[in-house]
């Protein structure tokens, strides 16, 4: 592990306006010493991915809370793969059924999936943990 | 003894009463409101000694209006119940209004799809995996003609939650209610139509700020002339309290952007009494009690009084601050989805002892999908019990003249004003949009609020105090995978069928009257009645208005 601060790209990928979620991870990530670029809403799957390319991000943050997950995650990941970023650890956040988190983390398009009610410092350290 | 006497020998008892509690032990907590506003431990004559009744209350249905805009409120009629609703396909929605019009409802209220909400059609690229999963998805008049299908619309009033393209749907609504014979006069309902809340905190614009007020303008006015019942926009603090805002906050930016549309109206000619009493409010309903009773009553009062001084409002139907309320959906939360038929059930008192004239009750459900028929049964079944069962409405604003709630509205109103005076100096909320003002204030709330969850200095039980690790055990609604390819086919064959002369020619008259003063509603309403579709008008409208993009911060 060295010194450098870990680099997260948070991202609102779809239609969906909500961003309460993800301004307040992307705070809490950043007051927990990490870099973090907020991409802003309503980005298409080829947006976030160039950001991420651009920003030389280690990880990918996605909040999704209008259901739309089973498309856009699936689809962001292939293309993180294709632009050679198969290694960004990738985790989303949001209205997310359990079962549904289970598909996207076995069939390997996200690392990680976090709910309505999980602790700020629980996405921090899951975070810094895989980094350490 | 006289009044003054009295008051100065209360208040040498109270400092004695003070002095004897204050050596004894409290609960190691901070007693504020969820808003963060600090909370005595008793309220007394001495906290409401400027309260003046004739000028700070008055009757029901009088000026300054705090308790309540109509005259004999629930002794006349209940509120309104009118669960916000929808999902998949026009079909689908439709079975669901039916049912809930059963069921004993008593308006409709649209919720429409993503792709709906930001103005493109489902065959678009951007609505892949997005149509009918947060609403109903509407393309075209077709799609409006089954969403209303055997739904009286000279008898029920519809409210729909649409903004950057509200003209549009709007057009397609008053299409459809002619074609079954209910003229333009007749017809009632809501369209939210609230474009600054959505820069400030929903976050579903389309256009820029200035055709935005400019198309809501065009609203008011084609309303006032051949719409008279309709109500042309329902300013919103519901989402900005979601995003994270407090109580005051909601309240002062709320009626900031309240303030905002009547001077658009009047800057565009407009007369504010032939307009204003169209205006309708949203709020939410969050789980401190008298917090949010007291915010209702400060916005009746802040309302009427901003509009006869500052604006010069004679009718008192302009003065008349009506509102609709939905319980909090940022309150429910996805451990043990049980207890939020509990939490929903004590906003919605709030709502129903702060005067409400609409209420949507949340599903308990909801924080995990859209609601099933059951968990909206039990939502309306809450509406139902508070109204026949709890006697709360056998007496209008039964909770006045309680020192606690007369000096929290007369606080929150105070708190308002200094917000509406930040606002003003920052060169009005456009400016204040701009420079983002709004998304700062709430961000920082937000963050705050979720700190102290995490601190457990607030406790929300079944998630950081008193939870279990059983996992909820409810029934969820699915969204049919197949809606997405059914609207797509649907739409596919429509493009087929009408007559597409009519409608590029619909398209190119809205495009030349985009970019004149026109009011733009009548062409609108000429293309959505040869079934020009939703995107196809706000692709148009684009090519003249152009698109907002904000800034991003957090």
């Amino acid at each position: 592990m060295t010194s450098k601060k870990i680099r997260v790209l948070v991202a609102k990928p779809g239609l969906d306006g909500h961003d309460r979620g993800a301004r307040v991870v992307a705070r809490a990530l950043r007051d927990a010493g990490m870099e973090v670029i907020y991409t802003g809403l309503h980005q298409t799957p080829e947006q976030v991915a160039e950001t991420a390319l651009q920003e030389d991000v280690d990880v990918v943050g996605l909040s999704i809370l209008s259901g739309t997950h089973m498309t856009l995650v699936p689809k962001i990941k292939r293309l993180l793969v294709d632009n050679s970023m198969k290694d960004v650890l990738l985790v989303v956040g949001g209205i997310i059924p359990e079962e549904d988190a289970m598909v996207l983390i076995n069939e390997g398009y996200a690392d990680q999936v976090f709910t309505p009610g999980d602790a700020l410092e629980k996405i921090c350290s899951y975070i810094t943990g895989h980094f350490t | 003894m006289d009044n003054s006497q009295k008051m100065s020998t209360l208040k040498k008892r109270l400092e004695e009463w003070q002095d004897q509690v204050s050596t004894m032990a409290e609960r190691p907590v901070s007693f504020n409101t969820i808003s963060g506003v600090p909370v005595k431990q008793l309220y007394s004559p001495l906290d409401v000694d400027k309260f003046d009744y004739e000028k700070d209350l008055g009757l029901p249905g009088s000026y300054p209006y705090t308790r309540g805009v109509q005259d004999n409120m629930y002794r006349g009629r209940y509120w309104t119940m009118r669960q916000f609703s929808g999902f998949g396909d026009a079909f689908d929605s439709n079975r669901r209004y039916r049912y809930l019009l059963e069921q004993g409802q008593t308006g409709l209220s649209v919720a429409f799809d993503l792709p709906t909400i930001m103005g493109y059609d489902s065959d678009h690229e951007r609505s892949l995996g997005e149509v009918g999963r947060c609403g109903v998805a509407i393309d075209s008049l077709e799609d409006m003609e089954t969403l209303f299908d055997q739904i009286p619309l000279d008898r029920v009033t519809t409210s729909m939650t649409i903004n950057g393209p509200a003209a549009i749907l709007w057009c397609m609504y008053l299409a459809n209610a002619e074609n079954h014979g209910v003229s333009l006069r007749q017809v009632g309902g809501t369209i939210q139509n609230d474009i600054l809340k959505e820069y400030i905190a929903q976050k579903s614009w389309i256009f820029p700020p200035v055709p935005s007020m400019r198309l809501i303008t065009d609203i008011f006015s084609f309303a006032t002339d051949h719409v008279p019942k309709w109500n042309t926009i329902s300013i919103s603090g519901y989402h900005i309290r979601e995003a994270g805002s407090t109580a005051v906050q909601e309240l002062a930016f709320t009626l900031a952007d309240g303030f905002a549309y009547i001077e658009a109206g009047i800057a565009a000619g407009l007369n504010v009494d032939t307009f204003a009493p169209r205006l309708s409010f949203f709020f939410n309903a969050h789980l401190d009690f008298f917090e949010e009773i007291c915010k209702y009553r400060a916005a009746r009062r802040i309302w009427s009084r901003h509009l006869k001084e500052r604006y010069g409002a004679k009718d008192p139907r302009s003065l008349k601050l009506r509102f609709h309320t939905q319980t909090a959906g940022c309150s429910l939360t996805a451990q043990e989805p049980e207890n939020n038929i509990v939490r929903t059930a004590l906003e919605a008192l709030s709502a129903v002892l702060g005067g409400t004239q609409s209420l949507h009750t949340n599903s308990m459900d909801e924080v995990l999908a859209l609601p099933t028929e059951k968990a909206v049964t039990i939502a309306l079944r809450t509406q139902q019990i508070i109204a026949h069962e709890s006697g709360v409405a056998n007496t209008i604003d039964p909770l006045a003249g309680s020192y606690y709630v007369e000096a929290l509205t007369t606080q929150m109103e105070a708190e308002a004003e200094v917000y509406f005076d930040r606002i003003e100096q920052l060169g009005g909320v456009l400016k204040a949009i701009d420079c983002g003002f709004f998304q700062q204030e709430i961000a920082d709330a937000a963050y705050l609020y979720q700190l102290a969850v995490e601190r457990q200095e607030r406790i929300i039980v079944g998630v950081n105090r008193f939870n279990s690790d059983e996992k909820p055990q409810i029934e969820l609604l699915k969204i049919d995978p197949d809606v997405e390819f059914k609207q797509v086919e649907k739409l596919s064959k429509l493009r087929k069928k009408r007559d597409n002369n009519a409608v590029s020619s619909a398209l190119s008259e809205l495009k030349v009257t985009a970019a004149t003063n026109e009011n733009l509603i009548p062409k609108i309403l000429a293309a959505v009645k040869c079934y020009t579709t939703e995107g196809e008008i706000v692709a148009a409208l684009k090519e003249v208005f152009g698109v907002y993009k904000e800034k991003p911060l957090f």
